[in-house]
């Protein structure tokens, strides 16, 4: 063809479908060569002093105990990790539940048309969001838990269902297995929208209000109420027996402090996202739902709440992935997340490098599956436009 | 006085409900304002941090050194006034200001307060806590430098020079800050420096080395060629998957292992590889999100009248890609300067958080449970330079023009 009309044949160097593979190949061998100097300098300098590089060492006992578990120290590095990935998972699900309900009613807030609790929200997301959160995981540790509450002989006893003292937090737990209440809050979880579901037919054939908020919340009630009384669950509130607390399950300082630190961190960073969805939300949506009447609740909740989300959501998972992540903090404080657990272990003997790799391997596959489930959801709540 | 009572009417009275919300939230306020008022005049002890200020601010720097860390500080101010009036000075000379708008004038020197309060009046506190004349000395040749540099600076823009001066004047530009660095860490090494100045210059270090490899980064995410897209999204989605925390304290005990001897950082120096490593995979997500707004038509544009490839990007995409995300840009950096924290906490470096929590355990102050104080000021001082650069990037993004044609 270019023969055909006479233009010369383009010499191999200028020739850019050739370029592009130069390219590449140069870029692609750049980046393998760094890798494996830096594999080949590790393996001489790990041979050289003897240190395995192998997983080897997630047979040898742990030989320490992580607080708050009955895991004994002759258990292997493999079962003392797992239960440190297990705190971590704790202390970022609590977090994640708490930072999303006081971020949105904050973001909530700094729209209010009340002076007092806008600014108050102002104020708030300002001061929060400009500090590091390494300082208020130390500030909630030492001055709160171990400042502001009170010795366990005078802990503070919130009637009966709390028992603060610089021990821990002591709030009323089942008695039982957790693994089976765990499926009978799913269970629940299904009947609450199968009814919200039946709720919603009815409402399309009928016109009656669907309710199915209340409809839902009640399966769910009778559902957990039934099977923990044929499974025989009890509870315990927690009371103060001397120097220590019994009954109940006594929440860790660390624990209480990592909670509060993430918490207040990250809500002031959702706050801003959902003050952003609120106001991404076109206006008229707003004039409609007063025009049709509904209570200020009634147009947050039903009207503009569900758009916003819907705008909210990617980047509020992404706060959702550095809430975990920043979970890896409460080694500070001696929260055994996994991150203790490996700087633990690693003092204790095992390599360092395999450990850390498991560990971030580990951080890795639980970013890549929360940001799946972003985009799941964000995929089901997306507006599709024409 | 109508006003004033519409203004109460429409804002904390409009309903029953805002009326309680008023009374309850303002109850709150009142409680909160009191409880900090109290602590910073009446049950803060403060001498903690009149007697500990150096340790707070440089850490454990010699003595006989910190006169180098004045005269950096000085010649930098010197310098950021000389930049500043030599930008003023282009911009007059290219026509897109007019010798008038930087004569000085009342509405300037205002806005600059206003504008620049929060910092002074911090270094003006921090003044006032010292006991010794040096710091006010510093300012005060810092502040007089500044305004010599500023004045000088426009002469040296307005010039006409051919290309090997201007190129002279660049590298002259360039080389300071390095020179100063030289002066300055060959005095002490990195791991003699601490405090407050140890965060500044682990952000500062990491913020501009992070760039270059950012938009490499992301310019590679968005290439055309398959294998390079594969080696920069691999690269970004394993260091934005792992916390950076992790990857310090990976950095702290492992780097030795990954390097030859002879290269094996200093601790400050592995901090700095770590931010720079991290923040740069989030700038490349950044940008990414610059580039994908520029319009096509620009690029179609750009080919149009027949620029290169490397001009077309340089000159057309990424201009216009930056400015479009100069928040989330600032934002990143606000929280990389946040993080320098995690440094001390992993890697024992002595930055301000440590030093804070250090002090509390001195003799004259051990057992008196100061901590409170000591995080107050840590948390003032982060405060502040975050705050500052956070209102600074919503007016750079103002003038800018962002969203606006």
């Amino acid at each position: 063809m270019t023969a055909a009309l006479g233009t010369p044949r383009v010499p191999v160097w200028r020739d850019v479908r050739v370029l592009k593979w130069v390219a590449q190949i140069i870029v692609v061998a750049i980046a393998v060569a760094i890798v494996v100097w830096l594999y080949g300098n590790y393996v001489e300098n790990a041979s050289r002093q003897n240190i395995p590089t192998d997983m080897g060492f997630l047979d040898n006992p742990a030989s320490f105990q992580i607080t708050g578990n009955s895991l004994s120290q002759n258990a292997p590095v493999r079962d003392a990790l797992y239960q440190g990935f297990l705190n971590t998972l704790r202390v970022s699900v609590v977090a994640i539940v708490a930072a999303t309900v006081l971020g949105t009613v904050i973001g909530i807030a700094r729209l209010s048309t009340n002076w007092v609790v806008r600014q108050l929200a102002t104020v708030y997301v300002e001061a929060v969001r400009n500090i590091p959160l390494a300082l208020f995981l130390t500030a909630g540790f030492l001055v709160v838990v171990l400042g502001v509450f009170p010795q366990i002989t005078d802990a503070w006893d919130l009637a009966g269902l709390a028992v603060v003292s610089n021990r821990g937090v002591a709030v009323p737990w089942f008695e039982g297995s957790g693994a089976g209440l765990l499926v009978l809050f799913g269970a629940g979880a299904v009947a609450w929208f199968a009814a919200a579901k039946w709720r919603g037919r009815v409402a399309d054939r009928t016109g009656a209000l669907p309710r199915s908020g209340l409809w839902g919340f009640g399966a769910f009630a009778v559902v957990v109420a039934v099977g923990w009384g044929i499974f025989g669950y009890s509870y315990t509130l927690p009371s103060l027996d001397g120097r220590g607390t019994i009954g109940g399950i006594r929440i860790d300082p660390s624990f209480f402090a990592l909670f509060f630190a993430l918490t207040i961190y990250t809500a002031s960073h959702i706050a801003e996202i959902v003050r952003g969805s609120i106001q991404a939300v076109a206006r008229g949506q707003a004039e409609a739902a007063d025009a049709v009447a509904l209570s200020g609740f009634q147009r947050m909740w039903y009207v503009i709440l569900p758009q916003a989300l819907r705008i909210g959501l990617p980047p509020i998972g992404n706060q959702y992935l550095n809430l975990i992540k920043n979970s890896s903090l409460g080694a500070a404080i001696g929260y055994y997340d996994m991150t203790l657990v490996a700087k633990t272990t690693v003092g204790n003997g095992s390599p360092a490098v395999p450990v850390f790799f498991l560990v971030m391997v580990v951080y890795i596959a639980i970013s890549l599956i929360v940001s799946a489930l972003v985009n799941v959801a964000n995929r089901r709540f997306a507006l599709v436009e024409r | 006085m109508s006003t004033t009572r519409t203004w109460l009417r429409h804002n904390l009275f409009r309903t029953r409900r805002d009326t309680v919300l008023t009374v309850v939230f303002g109850l709150l306020a009142l409680w909160l304002l009191y409880k900090t008022f109290r602590f910073i005049f009446v049950t803060g002890r403060w001498s903690i941090i009149e007697v500990n200020l150096q340790l707070l601010m440089i850490g454990r720097y010699p003595e006989a050194h910190v006169l180098r860390l004045a005269v950096t500080v000085v010649v930098l101010a010197l310098w950021g006034g000389l930049l500043a009036g030599f930008i003023r000075g282009r911009q007059v000379r290219s026509g897109r200001m007019t010798a008038a708008d930087s004569k000085l004038s009342r509405a300037r020197v205002t806005d600059l307060v206003e504008r620049l309060w929060i910092p002074l009046a911090l270094v003006v506190l921090l003044l006032m806590l010292t006991s010794t004349p040096g710091p006010w000395i510093m300012v005060g040749l810092a502040v007089a430098a500044a305004l010599v540099g500023r004045l000088v600076g426009p002469f040296v823009g307005r010039l006409r020079l051919p290309p090997i001066g201007s190129l002279l004047v660049v590298f002259v530009f360039g080389a300071i800050p390095v020179v100063l660095y030289f002066y300055v860490v060959t005095a002490v090494g990195f791991d003699g420096w601490g405090g407050f100045m140890l965060n500044l210059f682990l952000a500062v270090c990491s913020i501009i080395l992070c760039y270059p490899l950012g938009v490499l980064l992301a310019l590679g995410r968005r290439s055309g060629l398959p294998l390079v897209r594969l080696v920069c999204t691999t690269y970004i989605e394993v260091i934005r998957g792992a916390p950076l925390f992790v990857l310090l304290l990976l950095a702290n005990v492992a780097l030795g292992f990954f390097v030859p001897d002879s290269l094996a950082p200093a601790t400050s120096t592995r901090a700095i590889v770590v931010f720079t490593f991290f923040t740069a995979a989030y700038m490349a997500e950044i940008i990414r999100g610059g580039l994908q707004s520029v319009p096509r038509g620009q690029i179609e544009a750009a080919k149009a009248v027949g620029l290169s490839p490397i001009r077309q990007t340089g000159y057309i995409v990424l201009p216009q890609a930056l400015r479009n995300v100069i928040p989330a840009q600032i934002g990143q950096l606000i929280s990389l300067f946040k993080d320098t924290t995690l440094a001390g906490i992993a890697m024992g470096l002595f930055d301000l958080l440590q030093v804070s929590g250090a002090i509390t355990s001195q003799e004259d102050f051990r057992g008196q449970g100061l901590i409170a104080e000591t995080l107050t000021f840590a948390a003032l001082m982060f405060w502040v330079v975050s705050y500052t650069m956070s209102r600074e990037s919503q007016r750079l993004e103002k003038r800018l023009g962002v969203g606006i044609r």
